[in-house]
């Protein structure tokens, strides 16, 4: 536990001690490493880490303590030692014995390293090679043999061991343990042959593995993906922030020559500590495929697209949005200021109130529960860190958004956090929270958190994006929130979703929460905007502009970042029918029968901002200066530009600048309960349920081999009933249908609710909605 | 044969002295019967009284390890006795267990009832198969007996004793490591505090006692704390056994009182072989420092060989005659160290691996003076910079050795190698010369 994080949580005794002669005062329970940082005095370390439980084992950061007159006879391990009070402690600066323990330690701890540090990826940032330079002797005294291994070793598809230059901190051991619940490597043998290892049967599959390589004080263990690829000294690092889901990680972007090579979890104590997922630290090659699209394209009269220059396609495109009546359809990857530029595109050029972010499944009511208690609130991790219980609806925290399952993990395992979720079977995540389950079938939601209780307004209600999809669910949600005055706080499983309900990307509020209903909202962006009037009538929803679309009621479309497969799986005749202008990235669905395609930035190439879970800016530079691809708003404002309806928004900062000074809404509209229904299923049918997981078939993944690697296979998950009825064992295959298309997965028999099957919702050989053309519902299960 | 006091060993001449009859008949078993008729802290408090302490190596007074238990917290408490009886030299536990299991059993009864534990274990090195099956007996045979298990002798109190097999290593000895090891992880040691009595197996409050230390309480409850005092010196009471081994005519246990010296020992074991010269000898084990023939008549209690700039430890007496070399010696328990490093801390791991190297080749002469200093201070970078003790038992034979036999070690140097006929130490060099 950082100095922080004790000093934070409540009022703590304050204990004063003596460093090096200087007086230091830090709250009980500081370990003697970290009140000497507060001085200044860099004690040197390697198996210490702040975040994870003292080990005491490199033995580097020996120090000299004496408590009230009487002296320890043996150096101490700075790195265990919590504060007390009257507490004399001598450093390496002040103190010939442990300088000479340290320098002892040092020279030990080189005389297996290979010391290759000039073909070493570590080289240049190593905590080894810096620290043997500032505590260490300068020639070696030793002259025997070394302990060799075979290197590198993989122990995962992903992450390299190199036995050699590790130097058993047992950092990758105790995170994988302590912060990720995934105890899949572990050191074995002993003595100097000790080293880390994998177990046969249970490979390292954690979501959170490249952790173990950030924090790997050495070059050990080694990401495959960057291994042998640049120096870091050749780096060009950019602070930046995760396009992956709504966590909100802190990040660090390292290009060379206009390439990104990795990415790195950045330190942010209140957001993601020091962590961050696999998926965020490894998923950037999406950004360098070779259906990247790089020039405007226009369809020609060929029905073919053909590259065109930018005024020619802003022409295209302008041309077709003013003859037709269109709506728009953002996804969500756009950052908060593409949000606003699309919401403003969308009332300044358009006209219309016809926009929404949510490029998925939907519900009216969650539109409603998004105006009325989530826009503009701000339930954040700290809120987690001190709740006495925590209730996830509709939400898989460890597939969903994995650094709030770090933080439940971390309660849980610090203080037993009650954790309950509301869900078909015990996931693996959910396990690892020690959850209680409520089991329910989806679509029965709403009466099983109905009957949830015990809740304290120190209780927090985690509503995950796929309540949506269970009427009356959210309904349920809200008054169970009221009755208890737990707090409420909304999770979608995208980056760009929360920043585009704070940016109007929605039909039923203007930016800032402004309802779309409010008269005296309207007329505030109208002044702020200086337009004459907006749109009054609610927007239509994502279904019903692709209803709509279907029907001919509306003719035009602008998309951006939006795959249709994620919402329906009958989208192509409508949208085949309308005029659409797509901004993307790459070619998709979209793009092939699209009539002007303009080519966007990506994260890297952009700056610009995501608003997280919490409500949380996360602004973020370009890290690739040099790219030729713009964000979103700036293209809109040229495309707004030429139908001669400025947006005026001409760069990220002018987007970001404006929608500051739109200032929040005050005034919430009301939220509209929705009744709540039931499912059952008929005897020869299952009801399905469905997520995605982590690491899945998702389009951001692409290019990203070793991070494939440790996809979760794809199971279908059934009870041991359905699987005796079925006369199936754990593993043979199943066979799951629909009137539109069959899945055929493994089985894996665990305690799901009886009438319930679950599938993953977007995995390589299981995509629920393009192939089965639902993701929950009636189905039929056979043996395969 | 005056200065023997043989108690722990009295019946082992008896052909069944291993099995329940034999030991009752011996007057087995009657302790407990006077223990569980006691209150459980009275106990405590006469095992604290008698002035026992650990017979494990580091001389801790038992009753007070007792007295460290919580009392009314509501939790399991747990006694578990170490029986990983694998310091070099160190050959006492097994003999007892061999000849005697039943003192140990009894021993545990009493203790777990005086810190109010109903689950004992006792973990014993895997290697010692046949030692296993008589524990494993005896256990047994107990139960039976009504000795272990629901309502012992009607008094209430309940006790579950299990007998674990270790696999094999050192390190489990060192009590926080056997404890991980018995929980089913691997042997390693764990950070202090919490200590174990506090959180110890299975995070609750736990004594770890060594076999010969709860084989000795039995028979402070049936003869007094009077009778336990009345050998030994005043800081280290009570019987003990000396475990005689290398060069003397008959090696083997001997039961003394605590302060009795080695030149007495080895009189008790007919005098050196051969009538050859000692040469140097450990007084605890291969970690406790050397001793030469200067130290015979050092008290073998815990303040005596203190004071000697020694460790009494496990009184593994290794006795070592004018025909061994001493850095051969040093090397074969450096390569033991090496061998039986857990891995945990650097010093240990690294420092072993280093200081077996550096010693084959001063033994094999290679290497010039400086060299030994270079090994005083790596020692000096080992010892008192590890996780636990293991390291600190490695640079002990060193560090003594260095300070007693430098010539020796320069010898090596200046002869191109070892100047001694290892042959001429070894069993079969006494038989060719027919001295035995």
């Amino acid at each position: 536990m950082s100095t922080q994080e004790i000093a934070a949580d409540t009022q703590v005794e304050m204990i004063t001690v003596t460093i090096d002669g200087f007086e230091v005062t830090v709250p009980k329970g500081t370990l003697v490493i970290r009140a000497a940082e507060k001085l200044g005095i860099q004690i040197p370390r390697f198996c210490d880490h702040p975040l994870l439980d003292p080990v005491g084992a490199c033995r580097q950061c020996l120090v000299e303590i004496e408590i009230n007159g009487r002296k320890f006879p043996k150096p101490q391990a700075s790195c265990t030692i919590p504060v007390e009070p009257g507490m004399i402690v001598n450093t390496q600066l002040t103190s010939p014995v442990a300088d000479k323990a340290q320098q002892g330690i040092m020279e030990l701890l080189l005389i297996n390293h290979p010391l290759d540090c000039p073909v070493c990826d570590k080289g240049g940032e190593c905590p080894l090679q810096n620290q043997a330079m500032s505590n260490g002797r300068e020639e070696s005294r030793f002259e025997g043999y070394k302990r060799t291994f075979e290197k590198p070793i993989n122990i995962s598809s992903q992450v390299l061991l190199d036995r050699e230059r590790c130097i058993l901190c047992a950092r990758c051991t105790r995170f994988s343990e302590q912060i990720a619940g995934d105890p899949f490597i572990t050191l074995n043998e002993r003595g100097a042959l000790q080293q880390v290892g994998i177990y046969e049967k249970d490979p390292f599959e954690s979501y959170f593995s490249g952790n173990t390589v950030q924090i790997c004080p050495v070059g050990a263990l080694t990401g495959a993906s960057y291994r042998f690829r640049a120096r870091p000294f050749d780096l060009v690092s950019t602070p930046s922030a995760c396009e992956h889901c709504a966590s909100g990680c802190d990040m660090r972007t390292d290009v060379r020559r206009g390439k990104t090579l990795r990415r790195l979890a950045g330190d942010d104590a209140q957001v993601n500590e020091e962590w961050n997922c696999d998926k965020g630290r490894w998923a950037f090659k999406y950004v360098t495929q070779k259906d990247r699209i790089t020039a405007p394209l226009v369809r020609g009269e060929d029905g073919q697209l053909h590259e065109a220059s930018w005024p020619e396609a802003l022409q295209a495109a302008a041309a077709g949005l003013e003859a037709n009546r269109a709506a728009v359809l953002v996804g969500g990857r756009a950052t908060l200021e593409d949000a606003y530029g699309y919401a403003k595109f969308a009332r300044v050029a358009l006209g219309t109130n016809d926009i929404d972010f949510r490029a998925r499944l939907t519900s009216e009511e969650e539109r409603s529960f998004l105006a009325s208690h989530v826009v503009g609130t701000t339930v954040n991790y700290k809120d987690l860190d001190r709740a006495d219980h925590v209730v996830l609806l509709g939400f898989e925290a460890e597939e969903e958004s994995p650094i709030v399952f770090l933080r439940l993990y971390k309660q849980v395992r610090k203080r037993g956090l009650k954790i309950t979720a509301v869900a078909p079977f015990a996931s693996r995540g959910n396990k690892k929270l020690k959850a209680e389950l409520i089991a329910t079938a989806a679509g029965n939601e709403a009466g099983a958190i109905a009957k949830l209780s015990g809740l304290t307004n120190k209780s927090v209600i985690l509503v995950g994006e796929r309540l949506s999809e269970s009427a009356g669910a959210i309904s349920a949600a809200v008054s169970l929130a009221q009755s208890s005055n737990a707090k409420l706080a909304w999770i979608p499983r995208r980056a760009g979703e929360r920043g585009a309900l704070e940016a109007g990307a929605i039909g039923n509020l203007l930016p800032g929460g402004r309802p779309v209903s409010d008269t005296a909202a309207r007329v505030d962006l109208q002044a702020a905007w200086g337009v004459e009037n907006l749109p009054t009538n609610i927007g239509r929803d994502t279904d019903a502009i692709l209803e709509d679309l279907q029907k001919g009621n509306i003719e035009a479309l602008l998309i951006g970042g939006v795959d249709p497969l994620d919402i329906s799986a009958h989208h192509h005749d409508g949208l085949a029918k309308a005029f659409v202008v797509s901004l993307e990235i790459r070619h998709s669905a979209i793009t092939e029968i699209a009539n002007v395609v303009l080519p966007v930035a990506a994260v890297v190439e952009k700056s610009g901002s995501f608003i997280n879970w919490e409500g949380r800016a996360r602004n973020f530079e370009t890290a690739i200066a040099d790219s030729l691809t713009r964000s979103d708003v700036r293209i809109l404002s040229m495309l707004a530009d030429q139908m001669g309806t400025p947006i005026n928004l001409p760069t990220v900062a002018a987007a970001r600048e404006e929608f500051n000074s739109l200032g929040a809404w005050e005034s919430r509209s009301a939220f509209t309960p929705v009744a709540a229904t039931s499912v059952s299923a008929s005897a020869d049918k299952a009801i399905l349920t469905s997520w995605r997981l982590l690491l899945d078939a998702g389009s951001l993944q692409d290019g990203e081999n070793n991070l494939a690697g440790t996809v979760h296979p794809s199971v279908a998950v059934i009870s041991a009933n359905r699987a005796a009825a079925l006369g199936v064992q754990n593993g043979d295959s199943v066979k799951i249908s629909t009137a539109h298309g069959a899945i055929t997965l493994p089985c894996e028999i665990a305690e799901i609710e009886e009438s319930s099957v679950w599938i993953p919702r977007n995995s390589i050989d299981s995509k629920a909605i393009a192939t089965l053309g639902v993701a929950s519902g009636a189905v039929s299960v056979v043996k395969a | 044969m005056t200065k023997l006091t043989p108690v722990l060993s009295a019946s082992w001449d008896q052909p069944d002295s291993f099995t329940i009859e034999g030991y009752k008949r011996n007057g087995g078993y009657r302790a407990v019967e006077k223990a569980l008729s006691m209150a459980p802290d009275e106990v405590i408090q006469i095992v604290k009284d008698s002035g026992l302490r650990g017979r494990g190596g580091a001389g801790f007074p038992t009753g007070m390890k007792w007295g460290f238990i919580p009392q009314g917290d509501n939790k399991e408490h747990y006694f578990v006795v170490n029986a990983d009886e694998s310091e070099p030299g160190t050959c006492k536990d097994m003999p007892m267990l061999m000849a005697n299991p039943h003192v140990l059993v009894e021993g545990i009864i009493i203790g777990s009832y005086a810190i109010r534990a109903n689950h004992a274990f006792i973990y014993i090195r895997g290697e010692v198969t046949h030692i296993i099956r008589r524990v494993q007996q005896a256990i047994e045979d107990a139960y039976k007996a009504g000795y272990l298990g629901k309502n012992i002798l009607g008094k209430g109190f309940d006790l579950e004793l299990v007998l674990h097999v270790g696999a094999g290593a050192y390190i489990c000895g060192e009590e926080t490591a056997l404890l991980d090891s018995l929980e089913g992880f691997r042997g390693q040691p764990r950070l202090r505090p919490p200590f174990p009595a506090i959180a110890g197996l299975y995070a609750r409050p736990t004594v770890v006692n060594n076999v010969e230390s709860v084989a000795s309480v039995p028979s402070i409850i049936n003869n007094g704390v009077e009778w336990f005092g009345s050998m030994g010196t005043e800081k280290s009471k009570g019987f003990t056994l000396y475990s005689l081994s290398g060069h003397v005519k008959n090696p083997g246990q001997f039961e003394a009182p605590l302060g009795v010296t080695l030149r007495e020992l080895i009189a008790l074991a007919g005098g050196m072989r051969n009538g050859n010269k000692l040469k140097f000898w450990t007084p605890g084990g291969s970690s406790t420092p050397l001793f030469t023939d200067a130290h015979l008549d050092t008290p073998l209690d815990y303040e005596g060989v203190a004071a000697a700039g020694s460790m009494l430890g496990t009184k593994a007496l290794q006795i070592f005659d004018e025909t061994v070399c001493v850095v051969r010696a040093v090397l074969r328990w450096t390569e033991f160290y090496k061998h039986e490093s857990c891995g945990k801390c650097t010093p240990c791991r690294e420092g072993t691996w280093w200081l077996v190297q550096i010693l084959k080749d001063l033994e094999s002469g290679k290497g010039e003076a400086a060299d030994l200093d270079k090994l005083l201070d790596l020692c000096d970078n080992i010892a008192g910079r590890s996780f636990c003790a293991l390291a600190d038992g490695a640079a002990s034979p060193i560090i003594s050795s260095l300070k007693y036999f430098r010539q020796e070690y320069l010898d090596h140097l200046n002869n191109g190698g070892c100047p001694f006929d290892p042959a001429k130490s070894t069993l079969f060099a006494l038989e060719e010369s027919g001295a035995r």
